[in-house]
């Protein structure tokens, strides 16, 4: 019954925005010749429904641009890209049945999504089995493209986030001794904690708090008690911008002065209006920076600002940029064969995206720069960028 | 900064609010012998009143709660008469699992209304400025903030209110007498309808109340979130003792400060604090296998 009546609404929502979306040009004059279909996996319900409507809303605006365009064109004929958005509830095993379906029933020719690392990393694993090509624009963690040939990503790894926060914190602050605080219960969390913790070690940062939780806890006053009694410079927290705000609130309520940093979890939903005054001036690191975004970028904010009167996230700059990848992949192909699309997509050398310049490692996983950005009256403001050594490289 | 006086009143702020929720499971079954499964639900919808009440209406802390607290307690009462009056007769099973339902229909209802994006408090009801206390204090060398005083003294105060009528007023005499026999004390002319109709007022009042309170200290409130809370304030109550009221405030007490203590203490003797729930769930387990009853409970004979 639940199950259904959500079903229900969220058919309803995805009409909805399909008609609102919905390009009243062009179309008319294309002479389709088939469709392709391409899945999507979002968490459009759960604990972060924002990562699910920006995805959506990337997503179909990015459908929308190419089959104006009269679609992706292969031997000569063009098709139109029709998407198929599933709801994972961000849970990781709804989401291996929304992927298998896809698969087995839709018969996509590729799988964007999903988003978090705990929905991507045991999805990865269905999509490879049955050899269909997945993007997760989000997933940070290594696990989810590792020895996966069929699995991509638009997203920096975690173990090239953390050395940039860690270095951050160092250079920034000065800082000498941090903390941490995440959900082990979560892949992105925990492994983002790891290889902070590692790199700020190697940095000569001293961790003098490891403290952990799990999905769904609220009070955090005893964890954060104990890291405040270790007193550290820094508290690192990669979390949803649903915990953020409490940690934030609560740490503050506990009587911490110290500096507070995120990762690119912190770009998305709401984090700022929910949190409020007590995050203004924090930093955290993430994918792209829309008030230093190149052309490519401009434009892309430029459209998602008109059409859905906000701006673009993180999650939807990453999902845009899975789809451009997806759309480059099937027309070098020259084909919707699954293995075609794969191949050219792992022969993808530079691309130039809404997020940067990227290029691709033998995994799938992109090089790319990382920014610092910080709150600054509830403005996400560009503060610093951080990019692998020799990248991108000269012209 | 004292580590323990710190951990002890972050105890007491989830204890509390554990408690405030526990009243309302232990009221209800005390006098129905009903486990009224849609209460975390009920406590959902008093905490989002919250928001009704502080944003769209934008009214100040006490009248946002009181407001609140009586929708909610309306709400309780209209509940108990559409869903489960017609069940009174009927097997206990059946009434719990209309409390189920009637759990659904709250969240997905909500979720249906609000949509599923998280909401928060206006800033005037996060930051607690109350007279006389100001932002922040000291006490005993750990820093507490006005909002955890405020939580602490009002589930006091509504946990003392709740005492007084239930032990000292006719009302409260006769929602005992009602939970002792209700077959004979409607032969003495009291309602037995009136009577429940008062019960649930009161504990969906204040589960609407521990709604408010947790979304002052936790002010992130999205559809589901009374059902791992209602789940654990049930637990709370049953093993304080269901039925008592004082076994709802010590149990819910109880968890707060495994729940703290745990994860403070437990490093010491290398025990990370991804063993909080188990150790606490542990040590539950364990009272009730000493005492089945709960804490304040009386075993009742079930004549054949």
């Amino acid at each position: 019954m639940k199950k259904r009546l959500v079903t229900l609404f969220l058919t309803l929502i995805v009409i909805v925005g399909a008609l609102g979306t919905m390009p009243t040009l062009a179309q008319d004059d294309c002479d389709f010749a088939g469709e392709i279909y391409v899945g999507v996996i979002a968490p459009l319900t759960g604990d972060i429904p924002d990562v699910g409507k920006s995805t959506q809303e990337a997503a179909q605006m990015a459908v929308d641009e190419i089959n104006a365009a009269c679609g992706l064109e292969i031997d000569g004929e063009a098709y139109e890209v029709v998407i198929i958005i599933e709801d994972n509830e961000s849970k990781a095993e709804s989401s291996v049945a929304v992927a298998t379906r896809l698969i087995v029933e839709e018969d996509v020719v590729a799988i964007i999504g999903p988003q978090s690392s705990k929905q991507a990393v045991p999805t990865g694993q269905v999509a490879n089995d049955r050899e269909t090509p997945m993007i997760s624009p989000w997933s940070t963690n290594p696990d989810t493209t590792k020895d996966r040939p069929w699995v991509f990503r638009v997203a920096f790894l975690d173990p090239f986030q953390g050395p940039v926060v860690a270095g951050f914190i160092v250079e920034e602050f000065g800082a000498t001794t941090a903390a941490v605080l995440y959900d082990i219960a979560s892949d992105y969390p925990k492994g983002l904690a790891e290889n902070f913790r590692d790199a700020a070690e190697a940095s000569g940062v001293e961790i003098v708090g490891f403290e952990s939780f799990t999905t769904g806890d609220a009070d955090f006053s005893s964890q954060l008690t104990n890291i405040i009694a270790a007193n550290p410079d820094v508290i690192f927290t990669p979390q949803y911008y649903n915990e953020v705000p409490l940690i934030v609130q609560q740490a503050r309520g506990l009587g911490y002065e110290g500096e507070i940093v995120g990762s690119d979890s912190w770009g998305t939903g709401d984090l700022y209006e929910l949190c409020g005054e007590d995050c203004n001036g924090l930093f955290y690191s993430t994918h792209y920076a829309s008030d230093i975004a190149t052309e490519v970028g401009q434009t892309f904010i430029g459209a998602y600002e008109e059409l859905y009167g906000a701006k673009p996230d993180d999650v939807a700059a990453l999902t845009y940029d899975a789809f451009q990848l997806l759309f480059t992949a099937i027309e070098e192909a020259n084909s919707d064969n699954k293995t075609d699309v794969r191949d050219a997509l792992a022969s993808i050398e530079l691309f130039e995206g809404v997020t940067g310049i990227m290029s691709f490692d033998e995994q799938g996983d992109p090089i790319k720069c990382a920014v610092i950005i910080q709150f600054v009256d509830g403005e996400k403001t560009y503060y610093d960028s951080a990019c692998p050594v020799g990248f991108p490289p000269e012209e | 900064m004292d580590f323990f006086a710190q951990q002890f009143f972050n105890a007491l702020q989830l204890g509390s609010l554990y408690a405030l929720i526990a009243l309302g499971y232990t009221m209800v079954y005390g006098v129905l012998l009903l486990i009224n499964f849609a209460h975390g639900d009920i406590f959902m919808v008093g905490a989002f009143l919250g928001v009704f009440g502080s944003i769209t209406l934008d009214l100040p802390f006490v009248p946002t709660l009181i407001l609140a607290m009586i929708l909610t307690g309306l709400m309780g009462v209209g509940i108990e008469r559409v869903a489960y009056k017609p069940l009174r007769q009927a097997s206990r099973l059946s009434a719990v699992i209309t409390a189920l339902g009637v759990g659904l229909l709250l969240e997905n209802g909500m979720l249906a209304l609000t949509g599923a994006d998280p909401r928060s408090y206006p800033d005037n009801i996060k930051n607690l400025n109350p007279p006389l206390l100001g932002d922040q204090i000291d006490i005993l060398g750990a820093s507490i903030s006005a909002e955890t005083i405020v939580i602490i003294v009002l589930a006091l105060l509504l946990f003392g209110g709740l005492y007084f009528i239930v032990q000292r007023t006719k009302w409260g005499m006769a929602m005992r007498a009602i939970s002792y026999d209700k077959f004979a004390v409607p032969l003495m002319g009291v309602s037995q309808d009136q009577i429940i109709s008062m019960t649930f007022l009161l504990g969906t009042g204040l589960a609407a109340a521990g709604g408010i309170l947790w979304g002052v200290a936790y002010p992130i409130l999205n559809p589901y979130m009374g059902m791992r809370i209602g789940w654990k304030a049930f637990i709370a109550a049953v093993v304080g003792g269901i039925g008592d009221i004082r076994g709802a405030a010590v149990g819910g007490l109880m968890l707060g400060f495994i729940e703290i203590f745990v994860p403070a203490y437990g490093k010491d003797i290398g025990v990370s604090s991804t063993w909080r729930d188990p150790i606490a769930f542990g040590l539950l387990l364990i009272i009730l296998v000493a005492r089945p009853t709960g804490l304040f409970g009386v075993a009742r004979r079930q004549k054949v």
